[in-house]
């Protein structure tokens, strides 16, 4: 008889060992079919030569630079825009009068794809960092603001009822029920904002810059570099991974009361 | 207090129901002809109600008399249109620090810990204080849970805890125990009853089950249309048993809620 505790090891393995086993065969037979010559260097290049890429800009250190600049523009632009979407959320959220003041402007603004708006980013700002930050914003700041106000939406009456009658007025409840009460919808916000900004980010720094990842695929493909185009493929897909993983860490963690987080012991 | 101490041993039979330490802490509840309006909906017209100081007071009626309603002007979250409310013989409307209402749905922040959630009921979160209120409904040893792994009993008895960390002087029951099981139900019942008697708050507690308002009351009144349409004094001796004279009471109170001739029912009830 094996122990529960080894029976437990194995069919973690095992579960581990089947959700990596159709991504190490397409990797595998991709390579293959690169190597017997089916597919040209030239259309795809084999996951050998992408990483050898990624090991040569590794090595004369531009691909940090570019990394670090795109994370930079990602990162001060999503503060910015969730940062407005949060602090509109809360005020519509709390205050009537400012929601009938702001709201419908807000769901006006929400329609237009912010996208469409690279021509006329473009010609305000050229291809500098502020038309790419203001495009992150724009974009992040909707989910950030429609969950927010969504999650405040929905805390339980009845719990507010409670902590007035306990005295909790204020900040005091808003610290004590309503920002924890909407918490799970703001943090469903957050994961939707940071896919939203890795797109707007790959999208406005594909057309527009002089740095960056984006940048990156462009000046490759100029010199039909497809390992470098391949290559920044798969970094963007690796920040976008990184970036869900962290806001999955932030629902563990700060969820732990909801029975949908709790860590199995 | 003299007074307050003889209406309490009317109301009990004579050495049954008064505890050791006599020293009341309740203050008495008086509501003057108080009208609470919803619009144009009248819920509660020219309400009187006088209820001494540590009083055990139970408030039945179908659903929708306005029973709940008069609780939540009691507790301070309806206004009255007219008519007025006062505590210890001062006029007072909203909030109050010293009177605390259980509700029928436990009302536990699933986000603290059982312990943090009885902290919010005293001033400062003063940890000692909730333990030891956790300690009085016998959960001292759950404090570092969740409330979502208690059971719907426990989630009562920690809001219980909640509310009686800060000792407050009247506490409102709106049919805390209505979504539990019997058994529990009864458990319950007796734990609010001890409490009572320690601690001697005046107790209001809505409920639309008359069994458990005779178990518990000194005296129940009964609300029709939004009025007190009797008032009824228990002289049963503490702790109650389900003997003739509770059925008798239970049977009087439960007919008159029906609209059945009460009558014949008294008679029935005591040939028993």
């Amino acid at each position: 008889m094996k122990s529960p505790a080894a029976r437990n090891w194995k069919t973690g393995t095992l579960s581990i060992g089947l959700e990596w086993l159709i991504p190490i065969l397409v990797v595998a037979v991709w390579q293959w079919l690169g190597s017997a010559g089916w597919i040209s260097q030239r259309i795809l290049p084999t996951p050998v030569s992408v990483v050898e890429a990624g090991a040569k800009l590794i090595r004369n250190g531009d691909l940090f630079v570019y990394i670090g600049d795109s994370t930079r523009r990602a990162l001060v632009g999503f503060v910015i825009g969730g940062g407005i979407g949060f602090i509109l959320a809360i005020l519509n959220g709390l205050l009537p009068f400012i929601e009938k003041l702001t709201d419908s402007s807000i769901q006006m603004i929400r329609t237009i794809p912010h996208l469409s708006l690279i021509p006329l980013i473009i010609a305000w700002f050229g291809i500098g960092e502020q038309g790419k930050i203001f495009l992150v914003a724009l974009g992040v700041a909707f989910p950030i603001y429609l969950n927010t106000l969504h999650g405040i939406r929905s805390v339980e009456p009845g719990l507010i009822e409670m902590g007035r009658t306990y005295g909790l007025r204020g900040f005091a409840l808003f610290r004590t029920i309503i920002f924890p009460g909407a918490l799970p919808s703001i943090l469903v916000g957050l994961r939707f904002a940071l896919g939203i900004m890795w797109i707007t980010l790959i999208v406005s720094e594909t057309i527009s810059s002089n740095s960056g990842i984006g940048f990156m695929a462009m000046n490759a493909r100029e010199f039909f570099r497809m390992d470098v185009v391949v290559l920044s493929i798969v970094i963007y897909a690796l920040l976008g991974k990184l970036s869900d993983w962290l806001a999955k860490l932030m629902e563990r963690s700060w969820l732990q009361w909801h029975p949908h987080f709790r860590r199995q012991k | 207090m003299a007074s307050a101490l003889s209406a309490s041993e009317v109301i009990n039979q004579p050495g049954a129901g008064s505890p050791a330490q006599a020293s009341s802490r309740g203050l008495q509840v008086e509501v003057r002809d108080a009208v609470v309006r919803f619009g144009d909906l009248t819920v509660l017209r020219d309400l009187d109600l006088t209820i001494p100081s540590g009083q055990f007071l139970a408030v039945v009626g179908r659903s929708g008399c306005g029973k709940s309603t008069l609780l939540r002007l009691l507790a301070g979250l309806e206004r009255s249109a007219q008519g007025s409310v006062s505590f210890g013989g001062k006029p007072s409307s909203g909030l109050r620090s010293d009177v605390r209402v259980m509700f029928q749905d436990a009302r536990l922040l699933p986000w603290k810990n059982v312990l943090d959630n009885v902290r919010i009921g005293v001033e400062g979160g003063d940890r000692a204080k909730a333990l030891e209120a956790l300690e009085l409904v016998g959960l001292a040893d759950r404090a570092k849970e969740w409330p979502s792994v208690l059971s719907g009993g426990q989630r009562q008895r920690v809001s219980l805890a909640r509310a009686l960390v800060s000792n407050p002087s009247i506490l409102l029951f709106d049919e805390p125990l209505g979504a539990l099981d019997a058994l529990t139900r009864i458990e319950m019942q007796q734990l609010i009853e001890r409490l009572w008697r320690e601690r001697r708050f005046t107790a209001v507690l809505v409920t639309h089950d008359v069994s458990e308002a005779v178990a518990l009351a000194d005296r129940v009144v009964l609300v029709e249309n939004g009025t007190i349409s009797q008032d009824i004094p228990i002289a049963l001796a503490r702790p109650r048993e389900r003997d003739n004279g509770f059925t008798h009471y239970e049977n009087s109170i439960l007919n008159r809620v029906l609209g059945k001739a009460p009558a014949g029912a008294k008679d029935e009830g005591f040939s028993i």
